[in-house]
């Protein structure tokens, strides 16, 4: 401390504090702080609080670190935008619709993967506080699944970009502006240095202001990357149809499908509404007459695949072999086939033949081109396209290949001809292929602007990082699965300052003001709207007749030739996207994180998943596995691919094939936000899957270069099921979880799907006592276990729709996870390749309810409609409830895991539901704030009121479930749905002969298998 | 028995023919020769009075302090941020809170059968090790009555368990287990505190006749309530007291039973069992019984009490422990049997999840410790040594613990549906509530043996053969 520059200079900060004209006094924080001197003193000053930041933040700080930075977030956010006061005045005169307590529905669009799905955002006295699906979206039809209902999370996340900056410091929109100057007028002579780099676009609006711009600086190019790559897709149908199309399938045409490894119904544009149309035909009820049929050939479990009648786990080298075999079964030429499983094959070839013009073969977004050409030729063989599958031109904008797209760019960057790059979203730095050293072609351009949701690894790379508004948050447009055109439009001004892609556009064409709203309205005003339609397209959230128009178009027939078999010895690498957070965008996004995953239930984490033999093959034996699961851990193994290691959790899934190894990419962010990156030893938030995704091979690999070594230690998992099976076996007998049968059976005997004990047990229905008469309602719920997919839609809108807290990693991994709604899976058969069932479990609302009796305090109770009510201001937390749940559906607070204290989650919540605190049980409540909602409605309506009709009370889960799996209602009114689904033959409860009579009960699994193939 | 003046003539046999009665054959005696009322008061009383307190009190104080500080850190830690610090999760929502519960009520057991019950059958050896042994009951439910307030989420609305006028107009829910163990554990605790201080009276009487430090004679004569020892003074104590050990017999049988209750009801696959009153109740004493031997064996080594709580008592404890450990070992058979027998595919899981499950290290110590430990009282020579008696204390300690937790966790972790098996561990926290409820335990107990008389003074005199000079019969 002796010399002069490291003692305290209060009169140097002074001076520096002096020269900062008044107003930005406050948002220049961060330039003081700028020097090294000052990191000193705050070292010196506050050692403890310096240090957690240096260090990166642990998981469990990271709640109380999130409402110091909102604390300091508040302060930003008190100084309006442009520095000028802006006056807010109360109601005086309330304004028309706006009944306090009451939410409006407003429709508008979310864009994932380029692609929009219709929702109808509820907003409460201003504030969008949930998502649901809009029903007149032919994308959506009113279902939504996981990644919608999270966004209203990612919308209020206080980790979001609030600032313009440059390498870190705060900038104004002014200063970027006026930065870009210089290279715009550099552009207008030579605009072939001028880049801008978007994802996928659909968006009218934000396509002819990029193709304005391409006019305006002539030489400027525009290129696309999509780490979710739609290339596969693309070049099959351009190799199939000969140009760039679009494929709409009609699954709900359908009666035979075959999946070639794809996810179709929980990946992908449109899944939520395949999800639908394929569950129309799987539904079973007394009278039903037909069933469809899946066929699934893959190469790692997937939700689609899970609910198949057939499965075929193969190698991903080898699915194009099955291709073959079927395009060569309808008789499109033999070579390449793979000779096993013919006979399988066989049976599903005469399916398909017989189902001519209703069968569908849909091949996964992660096949080489080639797969996705054959399978349009075995549909133009089997006359499925023009009946099940529509072609439609591409409703991208500009369809390219992306790959090729970026590679040029990086090229360029690397000859040094880019001279400016705006990219618009996205994250190559972070998620460009390996190969391509992204950041060093990155670094030789001298201009870099990003415009970012997060502050992320490009942003901190960048000279200019602008926020990017949410989708709720600004005007924009973007086309469905189908083509069709939705109007999106905010709920809510910017929270964060953010700018959108439009307005960024806008400034490169030099039009300074232009507001998203003024960009998207006076596009449509010139393409065909009116004031009439404007208002009709936004109250719909659909542009009338904007699908695109079917081509009459037919693919080719001749399958391309097969490249030599690449050699596939060893392990087979499969990478793909993670199923929650995406390629990695939604890493901050705690409800995603903490959702179970679909088919391994693993929460917070990627793993690398082998089939029970490949892990025995590195040396992980069952028992030691057993031993390991119980304490919440699992091995490690270094996966080496071309020279590059990774030390990976290794998972054990039955189903996967032999020697193949499945790991999501997404994880592992350096810079996402403080969920997305938290940096512990011990919980790393995932590992980056990035760097062993090369351009070649970007769904993985095959052969010697792969080698898995299994590494010392072991590695603490949040997984939230136990990998159970149902095989009497292992759990003791049967125990009646899942009921399930086949359709044939169904058939001759729709009981005999609930099986002997059942009928039984129904019989002794009896009580010592008389039982209870539900005068007025009785709130019931029917499951149909057989459409559900798992694909977790119903548990993340639950969560949003309840105020769920979000518990962490390690409150995850001491099984303390909060979900109301989980989604059982249970495997049955061998571990090979055995059947899956997903079983969504919320409260059964039990009349004879075994949690109401043992409450010392009578916190719950039941209510004269037949609920468990939980009274969560009457809990004193004994937990005797939960341990005498034979469901375990309740829920503690151990800790107190609402966030009481981060102001931006605030808004968020829903304000009809309580936010429970330390100390209290909670559980489903079959939504009965939307019950009383209804109630009240029904009770206005007339002088005398009337009752609450069928369908006037949808549950969270309920609304958002895309394959209407779950159905609610009133079971005393006889013409309800949900009474006329308790009298189906398949209708059963859960642990019946406990005669707890829950009131949730399920539709018993019917697959429909081919009675030509055995087993 | 006493000495009777006048032999029957009947009996009057030749000294010659006199039989010498081996002194194995004779029955073991309840205080050793050669003591006067003088001599028992004068080596109880000086316990309490001496002015010099041995260094190992100290020590062992100072270690009770030490752990009474855990204890606190603990609570503290809980109330300020939340039950989570435990182990407990979603499968199972009580752990250690409610073993330790279950544990202590076992352990206070021994203390109120002893006073009651052998009174009421005038076992007279039960002198000596009566109010110790009550003392260790009335601390036992202290520490175990740490639990079930501090186990809840929101332990400071504890008092909604009571039934009291209130604004919201609101019973307790009379259904539940939990509001029954309210009442059976504070009547449980009123009776033996009650019990326990109305057989001190007469003692504390003697320490203040006997203290010379004036502070001490004021505070002993509070106590002592102006006990003067007149006839009346004795009549109304007598009549109290038996009333108090009539009362007390129930309570004896009642707590076990209804904490039993609290997993009977349930219906949880290993709780749900309807022998488990009987079963509890029999464990309750064997851990009592264990827990009495554990602290009385060095307490009589350590304060020279050998005279007074002589190998009859320790012999006796053993053949109680040996008796209700065949009964807890039965049930644990039995338990096997009836899951089995249930053909309920739940209670067979249940059977073997116990044996093969993730915690069958549990299940195979506590059929050592409860089952097989125990069998060593078959043997005279067992019973009769201090150090064997010990160790099998220690075993049964230990394993009426696992047995606690063989019923609670264990049961829980894997019930109904597979999806929501899990498993539980306790957690540094449940360990140092537990280390702390000890520290409680010895804390109070190393107050009682310094600042009471742990042997009651007046009713050791009565078992002097000078007491029975007249011949009566108790």
């Amino acid at each position: 401390m002796s010399d002069n520059k490291t003692t305290l200079d209060f009169r140097e900060f002074r001076e520096r504090i002096g020269d900062i004209r008044g107003k930005e006094y406050w948002r220049s924080l961060e330039e003081l702080s700028r020097g090294a001197d000052f990191e000193e003193l705050m070292q010196d000053e506050f050692p403890r609080q310096a240090a957690p930041l240096a260090n990166g933040v642990h998981r469990r700080d990271f709640m109380k670190l999130m409402s110091a930075s909102i604390a300091l977030a508040g302060a930003a956010a008190c100084t309006p935008p442009s520095g000028k006061p802006e006056k807010i005045v109360p109601y005086v005169k309330q304004p028309e619709d706006l009944i306090p307590g009451k939410p409006l529905f407003f429709a508008t669009a979310m864009p994932l993967g380029g692609y929009t799905t219709g929702v109808l955002a509820e907003s409460h006295m201003g504030r969008p506080t949930k998502i649901e699906g809009n029903p007149d979206h032919p994308s959506s039809l009113g279902g939504t699944d996981a990644y919608m209902q999270a966004s209203i999370l990612g919308l209020y996340d206080p980790d979001r970009s609030q600032v313009v900056r440059t390498f870190g410091e705060t900038r104004t929109w002014s200063d970027f502006i006026g930065a870009l100057q210089p290279v715009l007028k550099e552009a207008a002579v030579n605009g072939a240095g001028l880049r801008i780099l978007t994802q996928t676009v659909t968006s009218p609006t934000l396509g002819a202001a990029l193709r304005a711009l391409v006019a305006q600086y002539p030489g400027m190019q525009w290129h696309q990357w999509e780490p979710v790559s739609g290339d596969n897709k693309r070049e099959g149908l351009r190799s199939a149809f000969g140009g760039y199309v679009n494929a709409v399938y009609h699954f709900d045409k359908a009666s035979v499908v075959v999946s070639l490894d794809s996810d179709f119904m929980s990946d992908g544009a449109g899944h939520v509404r395949y999800s639908r149309d394929f569950a129309s035909r799987r539904r079973v009820r007394h009278d039903t007459k037909s069933m469809n049929r899946l066929y699934a050939i893959e190469s790692s479990p997937t939700s689609s695949g899970s609910i198949a009648d057939h499965r075929l786990s193969v190698r991903p080298s080898q699915i194009e072999g099955c291709a073959r075999a079927i395009a060569a079964g309808v008789g499109l030429g033999a070579a390449g086939a793979i000779a096993e499983n013919a006979s399988w094959i066989a049976a599903l070839v005469r399916d398909l033949q017989r189902n001519q013009g209703a069968a569908i073969v849909v091949a996964g977004d992660d096949q080489p081109p080639v797969v996705h050409a054959i399978a349009m030729a075995i549909n133009q063989a089997i006359g499925a396209i023009g009946t099940t599958i529509t072609i439609t031109d591409s409703p991208e904008v500009e369809p390219v290949n992306q790959l090729e797209s970026l590679r040029r760019l990086v090229t360029d960057m690397n000859a040094g001809s880019v001279k400016a790059l705006i990219m618009l979203g996205g994250n190559p730095i972070f998620d460009a292929p390996a190969d391509f050293n992204f950041a060093a072609a990155f670094d030789k351009v001298p201009f870099r602007a990003h415009l970012s949701p997060y502050y992320d690894e490009t942003s901190m790379l960048s000279h200019w990082h602008i926020p990017e508004t949410h989708y709720l948050e600004t005007w924009g447009d973007g086309r469905g699965h189908d083509g069709t055109v939705t109007i999106q439009q905010p709920l809510i001004a910017p929270l964060y300052n953010g700018r959108a892609a439009i307005e960024v556009l806008a400034t490169l064409a030099g039009g300074m003001d232009q507001s998203p709203y003024d960009a998207v309205r006076s596009h449509w005003m010139t393409n065909g709207a009116n004031e009439t339609l404007w208002r009709k397209w936004l109250n719909d959230g659909v542009v009338t007749n904007s699908a695109l128009p079917a081509r009459t178009a037919s693919a080719s027939t001749s399958i391309p030739a097969p490249v030599a078999p690449k050699q596939s010895g060893g392990f087979e690498l499969r990478i793909t996207h993670d199923p929650n957070i995406y390629d990695g965008r939604f890493a901050n996004n705690a409800w995603l994180q903490e959702l179970p995953k679909p088919q391994t239930k693993i929460t917070w984490e990627n793993v690398l998943l082998l089939s029970p033999k490949s892990a025995n093959a590195i040396g992980f034996g069952d028992a030691e596995r057993d031993d390991l699961f119980n304490e919440k851990h699992t091995l490690q193994a270094d996966l080496s691919f071309r020279g590059r290691t990774l030390r990976v959790p290794v998972w054990v899934v039955p189903g996967m094939p032999e020697n193949v190894a499945t790991i999501h990419f997404g994880y592992g962010r350096k810079h996402g936000g403080k969920v997305a990156s938290e940096i512990s030893e011990k919980n790393p938030g995932g590992v980056d899957i990035y760097p062993i995704r090369f351009s070649d091979g970007l769904t993985g690999g095959a052969g010697a270069q792969i080698t898995l070594v299994r590494s010392a230690g072991t590695y603490p998992i949040g997984c939230t099921q136990e990998h159970q099976s149902i095989n009497p076996k292992d759990v003791g007998g049967d125990r009646g979880i899942i009921r399930s049968g086949t359709f044939d059976e169904y058939q001759r005997n729709p009981h005999a799907i609930l099986g002997e004990e059942h009928e039984a047990a129904a019989e002794k229905d009896e009580s010592f006592y008389p039982a209870f008469e539900y005068k007025g309602h009785a709130w019931a719920m029917v499951i149909d276990t057989s459409v559900c997919t798992g694909c977790n839609g119903c548990v993340i809108a639950c969560q949003a729709e309840n105020n769920i807290s979000v518990v962490g990693k390690e409150e995850v991994v001491r099984e303390r996870e909060m979900h109301w709604l989980r989604i059982d899976r249970y495997y049955r058969g061998a571990p090979e390749n055995p059947e899956v069932y997903h079983q969504p479990v919320p409260c059964m609302q039990c009349e004879n309810a075994p949690c109401e009796p043992v409450c010392p305090v009578e916190a719950t109770s039941h209510s004269s409609e037949g609920l468990n009510d939980m009274t969560y201001n009457r809990c004193v937390g004994t937990r005797y409830c939960s341990n005498n749940c034979p469901y375990k559906v309740r829920r503690f607070n151990f800790f107190h895991y609402a966030d009481y204290d981060t102001e931006a989650m605030k808004p968020m919540r829903n304000p009809d539901v309580t936010v429970r605190t330390r100390g209290v049980m909670e559980k489903c409540t079959y939504c009965v704030q939307r019950i009383n909602a209804a109630k009240i409605e029904a009770e206005k309506d007339g002088p005398q009121g009337r009752r609450v009709r069928d369908g006037e009370v949808t549950t969270a889960c309920q609304q958002a479930c895309p394959s209407e799996a779950i159905t609610f209602g009133d079971m005393n009114d006889p013409s309800s749905r949900v009474a006329s689904l308790k009298k189906e033959p398949a209708n059963y409860a859960l642990l019946e002969d406990l005669n707890t009579r829950p009131r949730t009960t399920y539709l018993g699994a019917i697959r429909n298998p081919n009675p030509e193939i055995r087993g | 028995m006493a000495q009777k003046d006048e032999t029957p003539v009947h009996e009057i046999r030749p000294v010659t023919q006199e039989v010498r009665v081996p002194e194995r054959y004779l029955p073991a005696p309840t205080i050793e020769p050669g003591h006067s009322y003088a001599s028992i008061t004068d080596h109880i009383s000086t316990i309490v009075l001496r002015k010099r307190t041995p260094i190992g009190w100290y020590v062992g104080f100072g270690i009770s302090l030490i752990l009474i500080s855990v204890l606190t850190a603990t609570i503290g830690k809980l109330v300020f941020v939340g039950v989570g610090i435990w182990g407990i999760n979603h499968p199972v929502g009580w752990g250690m809170d409610i073993i330790n519960f279950v544990w202590w009520i076992g352990i206070g057991h021994a203390g109120t059968l002893i006073s009651a019950i052998l009174l009421l059958l005038r076992q007279e050896w039960r002198t000596s090790i009566n109010r110790f042994a009550e003392a260790m009951t009335l601390f036992a439910v202290a520490a175990a009555g740490l639990y079930p307030a501090l186990h809840t989420g929101r332990p400071w609305y504890d008092f909604w368990l009571f039934p009291y006028p209130n604004t919201m107009t609101l019973w307790p829910q009379f259904r539940s287990p939990l509001m029954w163990d309210v009442f059976a554990v504070s009547t449980y605790a009123t009776v033996s505190a009650l019990f326990w201080y109305v057989g001190l009276i007469p003692d504390l009487a003697t320490l203040r006749d006997r203290a010379t430090n004036v502070v001490a004679r004021k505070i002993y004569g509070m106590g002592a309530l102006g006990w003067r020892g007149s006839a009346k003074h004795w009549y109304r104590y007598e009549t109290a007291y038996l009333l108090l050990a009539g009362l007390s017999t129930p309570l004896v049988l009642s707590v076990h039973t209804i904490v039993s209750f609290d997993f009977a009801v349930a219906q949880i696959p290993g709780w749900h069992a309807t022998f488990f009153p009987p079963y509890f109740v029999a464990g309750a004493v064997f851990a009592g019984f264990a827990m009495v031997l554990t602290l009385a064996i060095p307490a009589r080594k350590f304060l020279k009490l050998e005279d007074f709580i002589t190998m009859k008592h320790l012999e006796n404890m053993g053949k109680i422990m040996l008796a209700t450990g065949m009964i807890v070992f039965y049930s644990y058979l039995m338990e096997l049997f009836l899951g089995w027998y249930s053909g309920n595919v739940f209670e067979r899981f249940m059977v073997h999840n116990r044996i093969f499950g993730p915690y069958w290290k549990m299940y195979v110590a506590l059929i050592v410790c409860n089952g097989l430990a125990p069998q060593m009282m078959w043997f005279k020579r067992f019973r009769t040594s201090t150090a064997f008696l010990f160790i099998t204390a220690m075993f049964v300690n230990v394993g009426m613990w696992l047995e606690r937790f063989v019923i609670i966790p264990a049961s829980l972790h894997r019930d109904f549906l597979p999806s929501s098996w899990g498993m539980y561990h306790g957690s540094p926290w449940d360990w140092s509530m537990f280390i702390g409820s000890m520290g409680l335990f010895l804390f109070l107990l190393f107050l009682f043996i310094r600042f009471l008389p742990m042997i009651s003074i007046f009713e050791m005199r009565t078992l002097l053969p000078e007491a029975h000079a007249h011949g009566e019969e108790h």
